[in-house]
C-alpha cells in the first residue's frame, strides 16, 4: 500500500469521523441551550402546497426506511447477514433498499426543483441549504449506485462498516475493514461523515426534536407560575 | 368542582363602526415585522363575507376545530397517529394565497425615474419576493361589500337559510352588512393547544391567556391547520407560528390590550369569569344545540360563597375574585345572556362573545317610499334584514332561539328608554316589552348603562395579574422576564 493512499485513509476514515462526532455533539448542544430558536424544521409548506407534497412526501420515507436499514445493519449485523445467506432474501433486501433509496433521490431532486423555481421559495433558502441540499442528493446517488453495482452491500456494511464503526466507538479504530472497498464506498461513506459534520449548523437539527411525547401527552397544556395543589 | 380564572371578552356588534382602529393598533404593536406582514391578530370582517383567510369557517374546506363521534372528541386535523404522518406534509395547511401575498410600493421609482412623457408611477412590489406583483387579494379586499355576489354570496352562515331570506339579504334595494371585529378567543378548549405536537402552545393557568412559546415551535403547523378561526399564523421568515397574545404585557400592567383600548365604537369589554374546568371536555362534547347553554353553565358566579371558597382553594387569589365580581362579561354572558360565543359548534369553547347586531329596521319599500312596517311589538326582530338563521349560524351554533332572546332584550331596552327619553312609546307598551323580553326595568337601565355610557373602567375591569407573586423566589426577575416575560435577549434569528 503506497504511502499516500494511507494517509487520505487516515484522514478520511479516522480524522473526519471524530472530528465530525465531536462537532455533532458539541454545536448540537451548544445551539439546543443557547440558541433554542433556530432549532425548527423551517417549513416552508405556507408559501408553497403542491409541489411540497410531491418533494418532501417523499424524500421523508425514502430517506428514513434508508437510514433505519443502515441503522439496523449497524447494530445487528450478524442477524443481517443470516438473512443474506440465501440470495433471494439477499436481493428483495437489496431491492427494497433501492425501491426506497429512488423513492428518497426523487423526492429531494422535487424539493429541488421547487426551491429553484418557485419565487417565494428561493426567498428563503439559504447558501446552506444549497450545500447541504447538494450533499445529501450526492449521499443518494452514491447509495444507489452502490445498490446497483454491488448488489450485495448490506452484507459489506454487516461484515465491514459495522464493525469499522464499532472500532471506532470503542476508540480502537480498526481501519482495516474499510481500506480494500471500492472507491464509490468510500465516497458514500466520506460524505457521510461530511452530512454529520454539517448536520448542526443546518436546519437537519428539527431530526432531533421530532415531537414523540406528543405521543403521549394529554391534549390539553396549561402552564402555571406557581401551580396550585392538584393541578 | 376545579375554579379557574380566566380573563374573557365581550364584543358589542350593535356599536362596531367598521373604522378598523383596532386592527392597525394591534398591527402598530406587534405584527408590523417581516414574515408577519400579512397577519391580521385583529381583523374586521364585514358580514355576510367571507372573512380573512377566505371563507375560514368553512371547515369542510380547512378542517379546523373539533368533532364529536360517538361520544369522543377528536380533532378534525389531527390525531396522535396522524402526526407522524402529518408531519412531513400538512393535509390541511392553508398557505399565504388564502389570505394574501403582502406587498408595499416602489416608492424609490418616484424619484428616480428618468424623464419622459408620463408621470412616474410607484408599482406595487411583494414583500415575500421583492419581485413585482399583480395584486389579487388584501386585508379586507371585501369590506363593506355586503351584497357581492363574490364575497357576500360565499359566506358560509348562508347555509340552511331559504331562497326567501337570501332575497332579503341581496335584494339590492336593501342591503345590509355588519362588521364582525375578531382576535383569538383564548378557548376553554383550544384545538391549538391539543394539536402542537411539540407542546409549544400553552394556556395560562392564573388568566387563561394562550400564547405559543416562541423557543418551542418547530415549525411543524398543526395549529395553524387546527384553529378553526384561523386565529394562529405562520410566520413565513422566522419559520414559527404566531398569535394574538392578549397584549399580555399589557394586562400586566394594568392597561387593557391595544385593541380594546383603542376602539373607537367602544364596543369591547373585558373581565374575568370564573369557571369549572373540571366538566370543559363533557361540555364540549355536548349537542351542537345545547352548546351554547352548556358552556354558559360552565361559568360560575362569582358571589356564591362554594364557588368563592373553591376559587380560594384553586390558588385564585382575592382580588381576582373581586374583580370577577365587577367583570362586565359576566353580566352579558350569564346575567343578561345577550352576548354569544362565535361557532361554538366547533367546540372549542371560545371565551370572547358578541352581542348580536340589532338588524336595521325593517322597511319595504312602497311605490317608491320608505315606510317602517311594524305589527306587533317584536316583529321587525322576526322579519329583520339580517334574518335571525344567518345570526344563529354566526353565533348560536344554530339555535335561532338564542340570538332571538338576545335580539329581542335589547328592543326592549331601547324601548324603554324611548318610553323615558322621548316619549313616542308608552310607559304600558314598554313595560309589555320588558315583560316579554324577560328583562325587569332595573336590568333594562343596567343594560343601558353598560351599552351606552360606559367608561374605560366600567369597560375594562382588569384583574391583578400578580406577576410579583409568580417570580417571588421562584427565579431570577430577569431570567424570568427573558423565558416568559418580555421575549429575547438577542434577535429573533431564525436557524439556518
Ligand atoms: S381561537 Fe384558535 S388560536 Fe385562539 S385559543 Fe381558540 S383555537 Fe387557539
Ligand atoms: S376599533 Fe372598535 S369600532 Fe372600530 S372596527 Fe375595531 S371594534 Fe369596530
Amino acid at each position: 500500500m503506497n504511502s499516500a493512499s494511507h494517509y487520505l485513509d487516515q484522514f478520511f476514515f479516522l480524522a473526519l469521523p471524530y472530528v465530525a462526532f465531536f462537532t455533532f455533539f458539541f454545536v448540537t448542544i451548544e445551539r439546543y441551550r443557547n440558541r433554542k430558536f433556530t432549532y425548527s424544521s423551517l417549513s416552508s409548506q405556507f408559501l408553497e402546497n403542491q409541489q411540497h407534497f410531491w418533494g418532501l412526501v417523499p424524500l421523508h420515507y425514502g430517506i428514513l426506511v434508508v437510514l433505519a436499514g443502515h441503522i439496523v445493519a449497524f447494530l445487528i449485523p450478524r442477524e443481517v447477514l443470516w438473512w443474506n445467506s440465501k440470495p433471494l432474501r439477499l436481493y428483495i433486501l437489496e431491492g427494497s433498499a433501492l425501491v426506497f433509496a429512488i423513492l428518497a433521490a426523487v423526492g429531494l431532486i422535487a424539493a429541488m426543483i421547487r426551491r429553484a423555481s418557485v419565487a417565494k421559495i428561493r426567498r428563503v433558502t439559504t447558501p446552506l441549504d444549497w450545500v447541504l441540499l447538494a450533499l445529501l442528493l450526492y449521499q443518494i446517488l452514491t447509495g444507489i449506485e452502490v445498490a446497483i453495482r454491488y448488489p450485495w452491500g448490506s452484507s459489506w456494511f454487516a461484515t465491514s462498516a459495522s464493525p469499522y464503526l464499532w472500532s471506532l466507538l470503542r476508540f480502537s479504530p480498526d481501519l482495516s475493514y474499510i481500506t480494500p472497498l471500492p472507491g464509490s464506498v468510500k465516497l458514500h461513506i466520506v460524505n457521510a461523515y461530511l452530512l454529520i459534520l454539517l448536520f448542526p449548523f443546518t436546519r437537519l437539527v428539527h431530526i432531533l426534536v421530532i415531537p414523540n411525547p406528543y405521543l403521549w401527552r394529554k391534549p390539553q397544556v396549561v402552564r402555571w407560575y406557581r401551580p396550585p395543589a392538584g393541578a | 368542582m376545579n375554579v379557574r380564572s380566566q380573563v374573557s371578552m365581550v364584543f358589542h356588534l350593535d356599536k362596531c363602526i367598521g373604522c378598523h382602529t383596532c386592527s392597525i393598533a394591534c398591527k402598530n404593536i406587534w405584527t408590523d415585522r417581516k414574515g408577519a406582514e400579512y397577519m391580521w391578530w385583529n381583523n374586521v370582517e364585514t358580514k355576510p363575507g367571507t372573512g380573512f383567510p377566505t371563507a375560514w369557517e368553512d371547515q369542510e374546506k380547512y378542517n379546523g376545530g373539533w368533532a364529536c363521534e360517538d361520544g369522543n372528541l377528536r380533532l378534525k386535523s389531527t390525531s396522535k397517529t396522524k402526526t407522524v404522518f402529518n408531519i412531513f406534509h400538512h393535509p390541511n395547511m392553508p398557505t399565504m394565497d388564502d389570505y394574501y401575498e403582502p406587498w408595499t410600493y416602489d416608492y424609490q421609482h418616484l424619484f428616480n425615474a428618468p424623464e419622459g412623457p408620463d408621470q412616474p408611477t410607484a408599482v406595487p412590489i411583494s414583500m415575500v419576493t421583492g419581485e413585482l406583483i399583480n395584486i389579487k387579494a388584501g386585508p379586507n379586499w371585501d369590506d363593506d361589500l355586503g351584497g357581492s355576489p363574490i364575497y357576500a354570496e360565499n359566506d358560509p352562515n348562508l347555509r340552511g337559510l331559504t331562497e326567501q331570506q337570501r332575497q332579503q339579504l341581496f335584494a339590492v334595494e336593501r342591503l345590509v352588512f355588519f362588521y364582525f371585529p375578531r382576535i383569538c378567543n383564548h378557548c376553554l378548549n383550544p384545538s391549538c393547544v391539543a394539536s402542537c405536537p411539540s407542546g409549544a402552545l400553552y394556556k395560562r393557568g392564573e388568566d387563561g391567556i394562550v400564547l405559543l412559546d416562541q423557543n418551542r415551535c418547530r415549525a411543524w403547523r398543526a395549529c395553524v391547520a387546527a384553529c378553526p378561526y384561523k386565529k394562529t399564523f405562520f410566520n413565513w421568515s422566522t419559520d414559527k407560528s404566531e398569535k394574538c397574545i392578549l397584549c399580555y404585557p399589557r394586562l400586566e400592567t394594568g392597561q387593557a390590550p391595544a385593541c380594546f383600548h383603542s376602539c373607537v365604537g367602544r364596543i369591547r369589554y373585558l373581565g374575568v369569569l370564573l369557571y369549572d374546568a373540571s366538566r370543559i371536555e363533557e361540555v364540549a362534547k355536548r349537542p351542537a344545540e345545547e352548546l351554547v347553554e352548556a358552556q354558559r353553565s360552565l361559568i360560575l358566579d362569582p358571589h356564591d360563597p362554594a364557588v368563592i371558597a373553591a376559587a380560594r382553594s384553586g390558588g385564585i387569589h382575592d382580588s381576582v375574585i373581586e374583580s370577577a365580581q365587577r367583570s362586565p362579561v359576566y353580566k352579558f354572558v350569564k346575567e343578561w345572556k345577550i352576548a354569544l360565543p362565535p361557532h361554538i359548534e366547533f367546540r372549542t369553547l371560545p371565551m370572547l362573545f358578541y352581542v348580536p347586531p340589532m338588524a336595521p329596521v325593517m322597511a319595504d319599500l312602497d311605490s317608491g317610499t320608505v315606510k317602517n312596517v311594524s305589527g306587533g311589538l317584536f316583529h321587525d326582530i322576526e322579519e329583520a334584514r339580517v334574518p335571525t338563521r344567518f345570526l344563529a349560524n354566526l353565533l348560536g351554533a344554530g339555535n335561532e332561539g338564542k340570538v332571538r332572546y338576545a335580539l329581542r332584550k335589547q328592543k326592549a331596552v331601547r324601548w324603554y328608554r324611548r318610553a323615558l327619553t322621548v316619549g313616542d312609546v308608552t310607559h304600558a307598551e314598554a313595560a309589555e316589552m320588558l315583560a316579554q323580553a324577560d328583562c325587569s326595568p332595573e336590568e333594562a337601565e343596567a343594560i343601558y348603562r353598560l351599552t351606552s355610557l360606559c367608561t374605560f373602567d366600567d369597560r375594562f375591569v382588569i384583574p391583578p395579574m400578580h406577576r410579583e407573586e409568580a417570580i417571588e423566589m421562584l427565579a431570577d426577575p430577569l431570567e424570568h422576564k427573558q423565558s416568559t416575560g418580555f421575549g429575547f435577549l438577542t434577535g429573533p434569528r431564525r436557524g439556518l
